[in-house]
């Protein structure tokens, strides 16, 4: 592969590239799912191709290919820089990067297991006994679970001389009751809706979930909310699970803080968004006790957003967003850092494939755990509802104004769960709401959710991120406006 | 040498910014006869091959330069086999005859790995197809340099206005084809071309946007143009409470709202009691006004006419005034139901079946100027952003309005109004549509391309409203 690299970098420099980096990946992506007992989904697929960027006159070119002969990558890279220079007709000024060392390096993502080795009847074996179980409670009439596993080898050159070889391993599943009575769909989820819990590590993972135990509680639970009240609309406290607050953040944080949407790059798609560069270490964004940061390093934990290196081959990081409320950084890149005064790249160049162009992505934004034990947030909450797992999710394209609904709610009277709630919702402005925390849950709670389906840039790339959180609590929340006035 | 590898040969990645020659139709059969022999070779009892090959290009603008300008030009082999009563698909894009065989013998060891489904039916034969026509040369054979020339105006035109433009040019031509071993073969080949424009003047932004197999069916600078004009419009933008309002949706917004009702005509998810149809099939759900048909062959519409078996596409009518009529249905769900299949399924194996991907409106005769003319009160929705479903069954769905939220008074557009929160049930507002413009190729962000009108809607449910 490096030789395929080289060789495209070269013709690029000798095209009359400026700079040049190229990325080699072979990915194979393996799923599985089942509906009503019976296998749905079995697929197994793989892909191959080479991806270069470069500069040449000032402006960007990218070009990809998946004929992986020394003439396809050279015939790739002379694209790529007379695309650059199509670029360059419509500039307003050159492209400028911050330094960034070469690095040669080869790393992999930590599994004890890998999914590609664990035989299929064994994988379709547990989702098809997790669907027996949900399909055992009265009233369910649809059942749903999955496994998604994926292996990525990426060869990474530029050329300021950086060889970076990555192998990453992420595992993923989830399983999902749903119930139709009297004109109403109720659904829940496990571990999480939308595909459930995924994370950069092997067969682990789906073992660690224990799907078959978790079962038969959501099924009965989507039965039950039928029965439930409907969330009243009001202004009160409001706690969310984990889940729901890695959603949270990764709307009302992870996007407002990436640099090229700050900047306007991605105005006419994903929108811009309100925390413009003056801001930036004024905005009071959330309560004194809320800490974000985006951290990419492995000692964060084997989350969506882990790696060594970013796709454009700088190392992992650790960057402050939020420090004791305070808005402290931004997500950027070698060509966005120095206009937030910053000398190095915060190392967030991600890219979906081969065939797609590095943009700034989340990592892993968590918020890191208050001090809070979970009974203890209940039994000290006199009057509030509790929110679990995602059933919607919506925000205004500059992230202001938001809006969730959950699966399930329960209310609390008193410090106790004194009944489930159907249909929950929330809404608010993005600082009011981190403004109104007053409680975070520790460590003991605290997990590092996955969001495998972050949509961003265009052409359009999917992108796997990390969200830590504990459950949390938040005061004077708008609650119950979706299906309020209905 | 064998055909595979001659088609691998062949393929070219042309020299610099030329546009890319895809694989000619007899290629892609040499493709799907190669993985046939291999399959049945290594003991394959059935087998289904789909090859898709795409070039596309896309320049990307913002701060009035471009910042972001890719190609790609891919393949990909797709190969379901059949063995014992079981199914399971392998897809790679390497497609020497090692590694074709490999995926052959993946699939294989994906589908015994199951236990035997005896739903599963055999592979269709040859089927006739209804030609279309949807390969423009002219949008194939645009170059980075007819894209950049245009984006150069657009933003030209922006600097000129004291505004900020983004946005994309893209243009790509795609082709698919589809075979099996009991001697079923279709194919087709599509361009594409895009033109979408956000221009911003501070505090405010609007935006225009246009999609066609053919690039001649759009002019950019005029898209610029109107872009332009509405963001200026839209700066002094008055905050007004939210309520219910009549509004007047035009094709982009009517488009995302309406394009999230197609997967519930899919019979497998009636079956499933996950559509909003479930006990409303023949009942009066909508306005009398408003009829629906899922139609490939359309003139404004693009896409193969056949499905992911290979099964040609009906024109099927969803809705007749107001009443949802048909569905439809996959193979495997025209079984079930008794019914025939309508060729809308998806590619085997998958747990959702089937939805109609062409959706066309009936439409009415109004223009915008006329919808506009006759509101005493209401609001001018540009487009929406960021719907997503709260309630499944009511489909009740929740957004943004975005780019040019416009309030209109005795006739007349009067000023620009803070953005909303929307939380509207798509059954309600389409019994509440008073006026509709003709049905026209409608492109936004949240759903694929329709053919669908602008409507008036009275009392659309705005819960609350943003800072912009």
């Amino acid at each position: 592969m490096w030789d395929l690299c080289i060789r495209s970098l070269e013709t690029a420099r000798l095209r009359g590239a400026s700079y040049a980096d190229v990325r080699v990946m072979y990915q194979r992506q393996r799923d599985l799912t089942t509906k009503n007992g019976k296998v749905g989904t079995l697929s197994q697929s793989e892909s191959i191709g080479l991806g270069i960027r470069v500069l040449a006159n000032g402006a960007w070119g990218f070009a990809s290919t998946d004929r992986l002969t020394r003439e396809g990558v050279a015939s790739c890279a002379a694209q790529a820089v007379a695309i650059a220079r199509a670029s360059a007709s419509a500039k307003r000024h050159d492209v400028v990067m911050v330094d960034e060392q070469a690095h040669i390096d080869s790393w992999q993502s930590p599994f004890r297991k890998d999914p590609f080795e664990i035989p299929l009847e064994t994988q379709l074996g547990l989702l098809l006994s997790a669907d027996a179980e949900m399909r055992r409670v009265k009233g369910v009439t649809l059942t749903e679970t999955d496994m998604q596993f994926r292996k990525t080898d990426s060869w990474f050159a530029s050329s300021i001389g950086s060889r970076i070889h990555q192998r990453k391993v992420t595992s993923g599943c989830g399983i999902a009751a749903t119930s139709f009575k009297n004109e109403e769909i109720q659904k829940r989820s496990y571990p999480n809706s939308f595909g459930g819990q995924h994370a950069l590590k092997g067969y682990e993972l789906i073992e660690s979930l224990d799907l078959v135990k978790n079962a038969a509680v959501i099924a009965e639970e989507a039965v039950a909310l039928h029965s439930a009240a409907q969330c009243p609309e009001k202004k009160g406290t409001l706690i969310l699970g984990g889940s729901q607050l890695g959603l949270q953040i990764h709307e009302s944080v992870g996007h407002p803080i990436e640099l090229d949407r700050v900047l306007g790059e991605e105005a006419n798609f994903a929108g811009t968004s309100f925390l413009t560069l003056d801001q930036l270490n004024r905005l009071k964004y959330a309560s004194e006790i809320v800490n974000v940061v985006a951290d990419a390093r492995l000692e964060h934990g084997q989350g969506l957003g882990t790696f060594a290196y970013d796709d454009e081959g700088v190392p992992a990081q650790r960057t402050d967003i939020i420090e004791a409320g305070q808005f402290r950084g931004y997500l950027s890149n070698r060509e966005t850092a120095h206009l937030i005064g910053l000398k190095r790249s915060s190392g967030t160049m991600r890219t979906e494939g081969w065939n797609r162009l590095p943009i700034i992505r989340m990592t892993n934004v968590s918020l890191l755990p208050g001090n809070w034990d979970f009974d203890d947030l209940i039994q000290s909450t006199d009057d509030g509802i509790l929110m679990e797992t995602n059933r919607s999710w919506s925000i205004d394209d500059r992230r202001y104004q938001f809006q969730f609904s959950t699966e399930i709610g329960w209310e609390i009277k008193g410090g106790k769960k004194i009944r489930m709630l159907k249909n929950p919702s929330y809404s608010g402005i993005t600082t009011e709401f981190w403004n109104s925390c007053d409680a975070i849950c520790n460590a003991e709670h605290w997990t590092l959710w996955g969001t495998p389906n972050c949509g961003k840039g265009q052409p359009m790339q999917t992108m796997g991120t990390g969200h830590g959180a504990s459950p949390s609590r938040f005061s004077n929340v708008h609650i119950g406006a979706a299906f309020a006035n209905q | 040498m064998r055909a595979a590898a001659k088609a691998q040969m062949r393929r070219k990645t042309s020299e610099a910014a030329a546009p890319i020659e895809l694989l000619r139709e007899r290629e892609l059969l040499q493709i799907i006869e190669t993985v046939l022999r291999l399959a049945k070779k290594i003991g394959a009892e059935e087998t289904e091959v789909q090859v898709d090959e795409a070039a596309d290009a896309l320049t990307r603008f913002a701060n009035n330069a471009i910042h972001q300008n890719v190609s790609e030009h891919g393949l990909t082999v797709s190969i379901r086999t059949v063995f014992e009563g079981r199914t399971a698909r392998t897809t790679t894009n390497r497609i020497d005859e090692d590694s074709l065989r490999n995926a052959i013998e993946g699939s294989l060891s994906l589908a015994a790995s199951q236990p035997k489904n005896p739903l599963l039916l055999s592979m269709p034969g040859p089927q006739k197809y209804s030609r279309v026509n949807r390969f423009v040369k002219q949008t194939a054979a645009i170059t980075p340099e007819d894209r950049a020339l245009a984006v150069r105006r657009a933003c030209d035109l922006a600097i000129k206005r004291g505004q900020v433009a983004a946005g994309i040019f893209a243009t790509g031509q795609n082709q698919m084809a589809v075979g099996n071993s009991r001697g079923l073969f279709a194919a087709y080949s599509e361009t594409h071309a895009e033109f979408s424009i956000t221009m911003q003047e501070k505090p405010a932004a609007s935006w225009a946007k246009a999609n066609s197999a053919d690039v001649r069916n759009f002019d950019p600078q005029k898209l610029a143009g109107r872009a332009s004009e509405k963001a200026h419009l839209a700066v002094e933008a008055r905050e007004l409470p939210a309520g219910r309002y009549t509004v007047i949706l035009e094709p982009a917004a009517v488009l995302d709202l309406v394009g999230f009702l197609f997967y519930d005509f899919a019979a497998t998810a009636v079956q499933d009691k996950r559509s909003c149809l479930n006990e409303r099939m023949g009942k009066q759900l909508f306005g009398k006004n408003i009829s629906i048909w899922d139609d490939a062959y359309h003139p404004l519409q693009l896409g193969a006419p056949f499905d992911g078996e290979g099964m040609p596409r009906q024109k099927v009518q969803l809705v007749d005034r107001g009443v949802p009529k048909n569905l439809v249905y996959s193979r495997a769900s025209a079984k079930i139901a008794g019914k025939k299949p309508t060729g809308h399924g998806f590619m085997l194996p998958n747990e959702y079946g089937e939805a109609p991907m062409n959706l066309v409106f009936s439409g009415g005769k109004s223009s915008l100027e006329e919808m506009i003319a006759t509101t005493e009160g209401g609001l001018l929705v540009t487009r929406l952003w960021y719907i997503r479903e709260v309630d499944p069954y009511e489909k009740i769905m929740t957004g943004m309005t975005r780019d040019g939220l416009f309030l209109v008074e005795k006739g007349r557009v009067v000023s620009a109004v803070r953005n909303f929160r929307f939380n509207q049930s798509l059954l309600e507002m389409l019994r509440n549509v008073e006026l509709m413009g003709p049905a026209v190729r409608a492109t936004g962000e949240e759903a694929f391309e329709m053919v669908v009108p602008a409507m008036k809607v009275r009392e659309f449910h705005f819960s609350e409203v943003t800072k912009f």
